[in-house]
């Protein structure tokens, strides 16, 4: 009989994703309407320590699954532990961060299982008469949402977009178990060999974490006015630049700080659109932030339509009056 | 090297509107494309080809159709083109399409299969991965670099954070970005050569050896789509139209008051 909502805690190099603190904070929720618990597994190498942070976070235990051969993401390798722990477990629901390690692995995992995988959704409910997981996705480049359902095969198995579900505040008074769950591991789960990890050598801004988020679009004109203007004002707002899928694809920011259906999902406290059109593909990864102002010379704009504040206007001689206006509030206060 | 790729006929995303009135997707007079990932796949493929000899068989599952999308492959310089199509394949998710293609690929040899990450209609990304699963071999997906060294593929794969240089013996299954590689157009003399060519169709019948039916089409999908909509907009605020210096000074107010500046 299947029971509990399980969590893949997804960690790089020994630290465990916000991603993971994301999937725990629902898994409660949908744990607390089925009457059930919530377990993530954690796969790596010297995690303990941090396994009480997913307590904090919701989880009522931890299943740790522990390898030097686990250290670093492989596929193969990873499969193996997850399937282990579903087939020892039986989960009802089981989640994992649509990250690029989530779905590579998520796909391996529901085959070798055979059940049926909902790629990257955005939201997840209890069906009230059937119990069973309603799982909502964007598809068709964000312009329809689809709500699918896995009624016969267990467990209901999704990855889950990254920024989209709120993490738990931390309840240093929650207890629970730390399993130490063994799986046997050799050479031949590593088909693939690991000849060597490149990290990114520049360390750029994560704009899922940023709480203000000035973003420019096609309409910043070229790389340079984009960088001049928006670098200096979300420098006053203490904030990060983020862009378009036109200005990543024009080269004028990397493709790390794209929001939207083919980039990132952000929901900062305050997002500046500037010279941005607002295609449904970029208002699906920024419409969920608390307080969106968009700056457009359009006056027909669609990012209008989202905009809690909307100012018709040419973004190359109003940003920067911004950026000297707010700076002179900030002295001033 | 025998690589067969995977491709996709999908609907250009970038094309569709939603009618403003009934909030429903015009899908009218919007173009079919291969998939821009699977478009790479196709490159790659022939890269290697150039590289080392050897063959590129192309394979698509749709209806009839997709013929169009084979033939642009067959133009591009792929050696031969598959279409799975059958009735019985048709409402497939992703682990049934996974299956029945995984089914098709079983009657071939191969030493490398490659598909794009995902397709831009979907966006799932799990359709080659749960091919390579079917079929027992490993995959390596997010490609963005592939080199051949001897036997081996010596293969660079992207994450958020970091890439990962791996090594594979054949056969295995590559998932590849559209940023791999800026895929050739079809020559004049492919074209001509393309629509000479037969494209072999796979029906139900032609893979009862390798197909389980249990495993296919809508029957065999353990997901189910409940509903779909369009979604709904976040209710506008409020817009301005004023002189730039008044237009700053109300959004520096806005900000003050939301306590954001």
């Amino acid at each position: 009989m299947s029971k509990n909502v399980y969590v893949f805690a997804e960690q790089r190099d020994g630290n465990i994703q916000k991603v993971a603190y994301e999937l725990v904070g629902k898994a409660r929720e949908l744990a607390d309407t089925l009457d059930e618990k919530v377990y993530a597994v954690l796969v790596g190498q010297d995690m303990k320590a941090q396994a009480d942070s997913l307590i904090t976070a919701g989880a009522d235990g931890v299943i740790l699954v522990q390898d030097p051969m686990l250290a670093e993401y492989t596929t193969e390798a990873y499969t193996k532990a997850v399937v282990a722990v579903i087939k020892a477990k039986e989960p009802e629901i089981f989640l994992i961060g649509a990250t690029a390690i989530g779905r590579d692995l998520a796909p391996r995992v529901s085959a070798r299982i055979h059940t049926g995988l909902t790629a990257d959704c955005t939201g997840l409910a209890i069906d009230e008469s059937s119990k069973n997981l309603l799982m909502t996705r964007p598809a068709f480049g964000g312009n329809i949402m689809a709500t699918i359902v896995c009624e016969e095969h267990r467990p209901q198995m999704a990855t889950v977009r990254p920024g989209v579900m709120k993490a738990l505040a931390a309840d240093e008074s929650r207890t629970g178990d730390i399993e130490e769950f063994s799986v046997e591991f050799s050479e031949a789960d590593m088909p693939v060999e690991l000849v060597e990890v490149i990290k990114e050598e520049k360390a750029l801004a994560d704009i899922t974490e940023a709480k203000i988020l000035v973003s420019g679009g096609r309409g910043m004109g070229d790389k340079e006015t984009f960088d001049s203007i928006l670098n200096p004002l979300a420098e006053v707002l203490g904030g990060a630049v983020s862009g378009s899928r036109a200005t990543v694809d024009a080269g004028w920011i990397d493709h790390e700080c794209q929001v939207g259906q083919t980039g990132k999902t952000v929901r900062p406290d305050l997002y500046l659109a500037c010279g941005i059109s607002g295609a449904i593909q970029h208002v699906a990864g920024m419409e969920g932030s608390e307080y969106i102002v968009a700056i457009d010379k359009n006056d027909g704009a669609p990012i209008f339509d989202v905009a809690d504040l909307g100012v018709v206007g040419d973004v190359t001689s109003l940003l920067p009056k911004l950026t000297e206006a707010i700076k002179e509030y900030k002295e001033e206060k | 090297m025998k690589i067969v790729v995977c491709v996709k006929q999908v609907p250009d995303t970038t094309e569709v509107r939603l009618d403003p009135v009934t909030n429903t997707l015009i899908r009218d007079g919007v173009p079919s494309i291969i998939n821009p990932d699977d478009k790479a796949g196709i490159e790659a493929a022939l890269k290697l080809k150039e590289q080392v000899g050897g063959t590129v068989t192309i394979v698509s599952m749709g209806p009839a159709q997709a013929d169009v999308a084979l033939r642009e492959a067959l133009a591009m310089g792929a050696d031969d083109a598959i279409l799975i199509s059958d009735r019985a394949f048709g409402g497939a998710d992703t682990w049934a399409t996974s299956s029945t293609i995984a089914a098709a690929l079983k009657k071939l040899d191969y030493d490398l299969i490659i598909t794009g990450r995902q397709a831009i209609d979907g966006d799932t990304a799990q359709v080659g991965p749960q091919i390579a699963e079917h079929l027992g071999i490993p995959q390596i997906s997010y490609v963005e670099d592939i080199k051949v060294e001897g036997e081996t593929l010596l293969v660079k794969r992207k994450f958020e954070d970091r890439s990962h240089l791996l090594r594979t013996k054949l056969p295995c299954l590559l998932t590849c970005l559209a940023e791999l590689n800026q895929p050739r157009y079809m020559s004049i003399g492919g074209i001509f050569k393309a629509y000479k060519k037969d494209i072999q169709v796979w029906g139900l019948e032609d893979m009862k050896d390798t197909v389980d039916t249990a495993n296919i089409g809508l029957k065999g999908s353990p997901t189910r789509v409940r509903k779909s909509f369009t979604k709904q907009a976040k209710g506008a605020g409020e817009k301005i139209n004023v002189p730039e210096d008044e237009a700053v000074a109300i959004i520096v107010s806005k900000l003050a008051e939301k306590h954001l500046i």
